[in-house]
């Protein structure tokens, strides 16, 4: 782990928890924020990865906003790249851009486009935003990885109805016949895709059983439970790549937006605003 | 690459010149890694494969997963040459080349084998007569369409000695060594002028660039000159050949590929807006029929006589305007 003014090494693991908590509340204040003023963005899906970012970033991740090409760093893929409320607030946070950019979120001409592009913002490994690209890219850096026997994992956050795209399906073979051990995919099943929930739209279940027929070993957790996300992506996979279901709710720490489908991108009026900044308080 | 035993009218299939300098480049850079979509042979890897083992990833028939290995490579330092049939590589990964290798910038190198109508017998699903026109609308791309065996070579080195993506047409359609001056280099963005002439221009490049010389040497003999130039670089493009070419007043351009969006239209595009001139456009109207590469080189015109017969069309339109 790196050591920057974030992320002190002496943390206990409690602390470590502590943080990752109080984080993840940043992160969905921010993206409420910056959806709010851009009257634009996707809520429901920044609220329900921030808690899966916020453990990646301040309890996983080998990273250092110092030195974001560090050719050993941890790799980080957000394929969900529609998401770049949470992305952006965990970056901003871990100290890869200012807190102050947030404000020009989807602004003309600002950095921060509404999908994250790698030549702008320090800490994006690759351009996402059309979906089923990040698992195919992630197997290349673990590839190379493996040729080079590096140290460093290979993450990347996927939606749940992004598994539609074939794309994907191609790249779980492939990592699973080179047993990218080095790879974690993590999926954010909140089980509702942008009108309709993923089971009535084309559906994906057995998804475990397609994860492991594919050669990857497969861990379900509550993608809510900090604890339960640290324990699983702090460790390295043995033999195979690691696809960790993580059951989440769209809209998490919002009482009108959990579990709504209409809140893929929908954008708060100024009294919904408020109790969304309440209830996240 | 050894090119002397080429004999008057002896022809060679570029993709040999291809794999032979990627090896060659391999063994002292241990970046340089290839990926394929299971054509480890149509793209002659195989002897890479023997010596690389670790580094020809064959990702099997899977175009758009290969596109985003190849830009995941590039990400963690490998500088990855991705071959696969220009046809596939192109058009079934195309959201994949703009997204994670040209909106991205990541340092991959396309390399479309046996691009145009090198499948003429199996039909248009495998001719590759669009790939310049799709890959030119994307920013940050190079295009590199190379002639001739040495050409290919040097496109290669160059590709592996710059940082940036690129697309490299490697053609299977046997061609002949191409005369140049001693010491010609070969650089990004430059053309080359194999002919000087000023009655007319032929801008030409890959396998129709030896064509292009032929007609040209056929219009001499009617007291016409015909300069030939030779715009392997489509991007970047070199606009003041374009220009010089144009100040002749009747230009044909002559590509094996489809008359939209090429070469031809790249040229357009600066005659159109920098210095107007009469203009012909040499390649594939539409979906090809079957036959051999050669047939329909023929049937398209494709032939020194069928250039010759443009550049006289044009030089008349010009005459009469």
């Amino acid at each position: 782990m790196s050591v920057t003014a974030e992320m002190p090494m002496s943390n206990s693991p409690d602390q470590v928890l502590d943080l990752i908590r109080a984080k993840s509340r940043e992160i969905r204040r921010h993206s409420i924020e910056m959806i709010y003023h851009a009257k634009l963005g996707h809520p429901g899906g920044d609220l329900s990865v921030a808690d899966i970012i916020a453990t990646l970033y301040f309890g996983v991740l080998n990273v250092d906003p110092a030195n974001p090409n560090d050719p050993m760093r941890d790799r980080f893929v957000l394929s969900k790249g529609h998401c770049t409320g949470a992305l952006y607030s965990t970056l901003a946070e871990r100290g890869f851009i200012g807190l102050y950019m947030l404000d020009t979120y989807m602004q003309p001409l600002s950095m921060l486009n509404g999908h994250p592009n790698r030549n702008y913002v320090p800490g994006v490994e690759t351009n996402t935003g059309p979906l089923g690209h990040g698992l195919p890219v992630a197997v290349g850096m673990a590839i190379a990885g493996q040729i080079d026997k590096a140290p460093y994992r290979v993450f990347v956050v996927m939606g749940d109805g992004e598994l539609q795209e074939g794309s994907n399906w191609e790249a779980a073979m492939s990592a699973g016949h080179r047993k990218l051990a080095n790879l974690t995919l993590v999926i954010d099943r909140n089980g509702l895709q942008q009108g309709a929930p993923t089971e009535q739209t084309n559906a994906l279940e057995p998804l475990a059983d397609k994860w492991r027929a594919f050669g990857w070993e497969v861990i379900e957790l509550d993608g809510h439970d900090h604890a339960r996300l640290l324990e699983v992506l702090g460790a390295r996979g043995t033999d195979r790549p690691r696809c960790v279901i993580a059951h989440t709710h769209k809209g998490m720490g919002v009482s009108y937006m959990k579990d709504q489908v209409s809140w893929h991108h929908g954008v708060p009026n100024a009294e919904q605003y408020e109790i969304a900044m309440r209830e996240l308080a | 690459m050894d090119l002397s035993p080429a004999g008057p009218g002896q022809l060679f299939d570029c993709r040999g010149a291809y794999s032979e300098t990627l090896e060659n480049l391999a063994s002292g850079d241990d970046r340089i890694v290839a990926v394929v979509n299971d054509s480890v042979g149509s793209s002659k890897l195989g002897g890479f494969g023997k010596k690389f083992p670790e580094r020809l990833i064959n990702v099997g028939i899977a175009e758009q997963t290969m596109i985003g290995v190849g830009a995941g490579l590039a990400n963690g330092g490998k500088v990855p040459f991705v071959s696969g049939a220009a046809c596939f590589l192109t058009a079934r990964a195309l959201e994949q080349i703009k997204a994670d290798v040209a909106y991205t910038r990541t340092n991959v190198k396309l390399c479309g084998m046996s691009s145009g109508v090198a499948y003429g017998e199996l039909g248009p699903t495998h001719h590759s007569i669009e790939d310049m026109g799709w890959l030119r609308l994307l920013p940050n791309l190079t295009i590199i369409v190379p002639s001739d065996r040495w050409e290919t070579a040097e496109a290669i080195k160059a590709a592996a000695a710059t940082e940036g993506p690129m697309f490299i047409r490697v053609s299977r359609m046997p061609v002949p060594d191409l005369k140049r001056p001693e010491g010609a280099v070969f650089r990004i963005g430059k053309s080359e002028t194999l002919r000087e002439g000023h009655d007319a221009a032929i801008i030409a490049n890959g396998t129709l660039v030896c064509r292009a010389i032929d007609a040209a040497e056929q219009l001499a003999a009617e007291g016409i000159n015909a300069r030939v130039v030779n715009m392997s670089s489509v991007a970047p493009l070199d606009k003041e050949a374009i220009m010089a070419a144009a100040r002749t007043g009747a230009v044909v351009t002559v590509e094996e590929h489809s008359v939209r969006g090429g070469l031809g239209s790249a040229v357009s595009e600066v005659i159109s807006t920098s210095h107007p001139c009469h203009m012909r456009i040499m390649g594939f109207e539409t979906f090809q029929p079957t036959g051999s590469p050669e047939f329909l080189f023929e049937h398209a015109g494709l032939t020194a006589e069928g250039i010759a017969a443009s550049v006289r069309a044009v030089i008349a339109a010009r005459d009469n305007a």
